[in-house]
């Protein structure tokens, strides 16, 4: 059927930065090498951070526990290579923050096999062993958030998930990582989506996909096994398109409230990497030790989607992937809800989904900022229904209280359309990021 | 007719909505302490909430209801309190002078960036875009949020793109310690000389790559100084307990991160810090 006459579904608002996928999405899956050193932060997730359990100077087989998690709200972290732990120290971090970590040196002439965990049989497992062992293989959501993925499969009393929504919409330009994942690692998603199913107790499940991964869809459409109830949707292209409330809205037409989470409509979603991660280790009773991510943009030689060991300082990863010498701007995870590095010393982590370089002459022309014209394009953008263009003005007269109060800026997600679209170049997201940070820590005072 | 009717109606409501107001003042008057007046209006309505009250208003009712002594007031001359502490036939209290202190000397000559900040000239908002650039984590970012809350014009930005607090104006307000991102104020009584000017955690010679005047921890301060320096997660902490009116710590400070702060604010560095010499900004480290 002709694009023209037959529409996706979609949520309402959004916007449609150009996708910049073409020099990736065709390129296969790489191993990547061991960088010299790892460095392994001991929080990679949302989260107390995980307890180191080895000492410096130790030996660690790859797939061996390293830290392990601090309570329920945690996740463990397992080695990446075999190698000898040289310190444990603080470690640079994505948020700038120096934070404690694990400096591990990798044995150059180790076979790298993976140690073997104790497997959880689908078969017999109960839907909180399979939280459980969610838990120890160390699994977050590898979209980006690193929100630890067992504590979402456990609904609040009272509360029942009817459906899983895996979500494979990738939205944010320049990525191409689940689009791989889902052409390459077709079996380990289902396997995932059994433990899935089973953890959650949920009815069905649905593969979203955005309609510019069609080959993507018909790949998980053939492999889709009989014995399960699972479907893939396709949804329009438009980005925020991936943000789990748009997507429940888009697939399900139903509308997280406001404050809520995806449980509320009887729904939990899961990331389509995080899925095929869970159905690939769980057999195996095995840790995260890799991930895929997407190496791009204007500045980097050979682009593509490489395999990558947690811990690889992005340095290290620049130079494999020949980076151009006057590369100006690093963006973690796409330029649109992607954050900008101040270093190139930070280590790939569990939320890396992928890094996106420029060059001086993309970067150059920096526009100034103008006046707010209230031409209410943001109010068009806003895929939640706010006003950012109001909520902009109120944050220059640092109105913080009033933005949360009257014009809830905490449903913010941070999604960047309003500031995509802004004719003013009013940096309106950076500033609700401010705002929120100011609001919670005035209600944590 | 119409108008008539309109300015009667009107009239009348007005007539009896004062009523009410004019009763409702008389019943519901609180009789209030007239000195509370008296002794506002002797202080400095800064409202700057450096004596612990919410403002100048309840810093007087306080005074008034003798919970505190006027000398309490570190923003009015000596005069004013004199003033005061006569017109309530109380001592003047003697409140030791406290100022803002600031744990970074890492101006941009010393210091090196990793990465340039473009994005809304805030240190807030910096420091919630991977950390601000700067290559020491804890270290000042210098955009000077401090300076612009600053109602006393005490801290200004000098030419390195350090704030600097011009002590007799400071008022220990607060201000400038709530709104530091990397929380590098703090209030001290002016008389505490010996100062650690560093916030950087790390061990060793490392972080000189990216400040020249970091504590690398090497702990001379506190060997020279036992038990009034200690080392507290690589970081020389200066027990203001114990006497602490000796520059026996500066002495060997390989960095110059411990100083002795003079009376006139002027900041003296041990004999074996590295002396700074240069003016010019440091470049970029190459990322």
């Amino acid at each position: 059927m002709s694009n023209l006459l037959h529409r996706y579904p979609s949520f309402r608002n959004g916007v449609h930065p150009p996708e910049s996928k073409a020099d990736t999405h065709a390129l296969k899956i790489r191993q990547f090498p061991f960088s010299p050193v790892l460095v392994i932060p001991l929080s990679q997730h949302i989260g107390a951070p995980a307890v180191a359990v080895v000492r410096e100077g130790e030996e660690v087989a790859r797939g061996q526990l390293l830290a392990r998690s601090d309570g329920f709200m945690s996740v463990p972290q397992h080695a990446p290579a075999s190698g000898i732990v040289q310190r444990i120290d603080f470690v640079p971090s994505i948020t700038g923050k120096m934070v404690p970590g694990i400096y591990l040196k990798p044995h150059p002439g180790s076979s790298q096999e993976v140690a073997e965990g104790e497997p959880c049989d689908l078969g017999t497992a109960s839907p909180d062993d399979i939280i459980a062992a969610v838990q120890s293989a160390g699994i977050v959501g590898l979209g980006g958030a690193a929100f630890p993925t067992h504590v979402k499969l456990k609904p609040p009393e009272g509360k029942t998930v009817e459906t899983l929504i895996i979500n494979g919409i990738e939205c944010e330009p320049y990525l191409t990582t689940d689009h791989r994942v889902m052409l390459e690692h077709t079996a380990d998603i289902y396997m995932g989506i059994r433990y899935l199913l089973k953890a959650t107790t949920a009815q069905r499940a649905i593969i979203g996909v955005e309609a510019n991964k069609l080959d993507a869809a018909d790949a998980l459409r053939a492999a889709a096994p009989d014995d399960m109830p699972v479907t893939t949707g396709v949804v329009e292209v438009k980005y925020p398109q991936g943000a789990e409330k748009m997507l429940i809205t888009a697939l399900l037409g139903k509308e997280v409230p406001s404050g809520g989470l995806p449980v509320d409509v009887g729904t939990v979603v899961v990331n389509v990497a995080t899925a095929a991660e869970i159905g690939r280790l769980l057999p195996h009773g095995r840790g995260i030790q890799e991930r895929v991510v997407t190496i791009t943009g204007p500045a980097v030689g050979r682009k593509g989607n490489y395999r990558i060991p947690i811990g690889t300082p992005l340095r290290f990863a620049l130079e494999q992937v020949d980076v151009s010498d006057n590369v100006s701007r690093v963006f973690l995870g796409g330029p649109m809800m992607g954050q900008a590095l101040s270093s190139l010393d930070i280590p790939i982590t569990k939320g890396t989904s992928g890094f996106v370089a420029f060059t001086s002459a993309e970067t150059a022309a920096e526009e100034p900022e103008y006046p707010c014209i209230r031409c209410a394009y943001c109010v068009d953008a806003c895929p939640i229904y706010l006003n950012p263009s109001q909520l902009g003005i109120l944050a220059k007269n640092e109105e913080f209280d009033r933005m949360a109060d009257d014009h809830s800026l905490m449903d913010c997600f941070e999604c960047g359309a309003c500031s995509y679209v802004c004719p003013s170049h009013i940096p309106l997201v950076q500033r609700f990021r401010d705002a929120k940070a100011i609001v919670r820590e005035r209600q944590a005072a | 007719m119409l108008v008539i009717t309109a300015v009667a109606a009107l009239g009348g409501l007005t007539l009896l909505l004062a009523t009410g107001l004019v009763v409702a003042n008389r019943t519901l008057y609180v009789e209030e302490d007239p000195r509370f007046d008296e002794v506002e209006d002797m202080l400095p309505h800064t409202n700057c909430g450096a004596c612990g009250y919410p403002g100048c208003r309840s810093f007087a009712e306080a005074l008034v209801n003798g919970d505190v002594l006027p000398g309490k007031c570190t923003v009015s001359s000596g005069d004013d309190r004199a003033d005061i502490a006569a017109y309530l036939g109380v001592d003047v209290g003697a409140e030791e002078r406290r100022v803002a202190r600031l744990a970074c000397a890492g101006g941009k000559n010393v210091a090196r960036n990793h990465a340039r900040y473009t994005g809304y000239q805030s240190c807030r908002s910096a420091a919630l875009v991977a950390g601000g650039g700067k290559g020491c984590f804890w270290g000042c970012l210098g955009l000077g949020d401090c300076e612009r809350i600053c109602d006393f014009d005490a801290i200004i930005m000098d030419a390195q793109n350090l704030p600097v607090v011009i002590e007799e104006l400071c008022t220990a307000c607060n201000d400038c310690v709530e709104v530091c991102p990397k929380d590098l104020f703090s209030i001290h009584p002016a008389s505490h000389r010996l100062w650690v000017a560093c916030k950087n955690l790390e061990f060793g010679d490392d972080i000189l790559e990216d400040c020249e005047v970091g504590c690398t921890a090497c702990g001379r301060c506190a060997k020279d100084a036992p038990g009034l320096i200690s080392m507290q997660d690589n970081l020389a902490v200066v027990d203001y307990d114990r006497a602490h009116g000796t520059r026996l710590p500066i002495e060997r400070c390989p960095t110059g991160a411990i100083v002795w702060i003079e009376e006139d604010g002027h900041v003296i560095k041990g004999d074996e810090a590295r002396p700074t010499l240069r003016h010019s900004s440091l470049p970029e480290a190459p990322t």
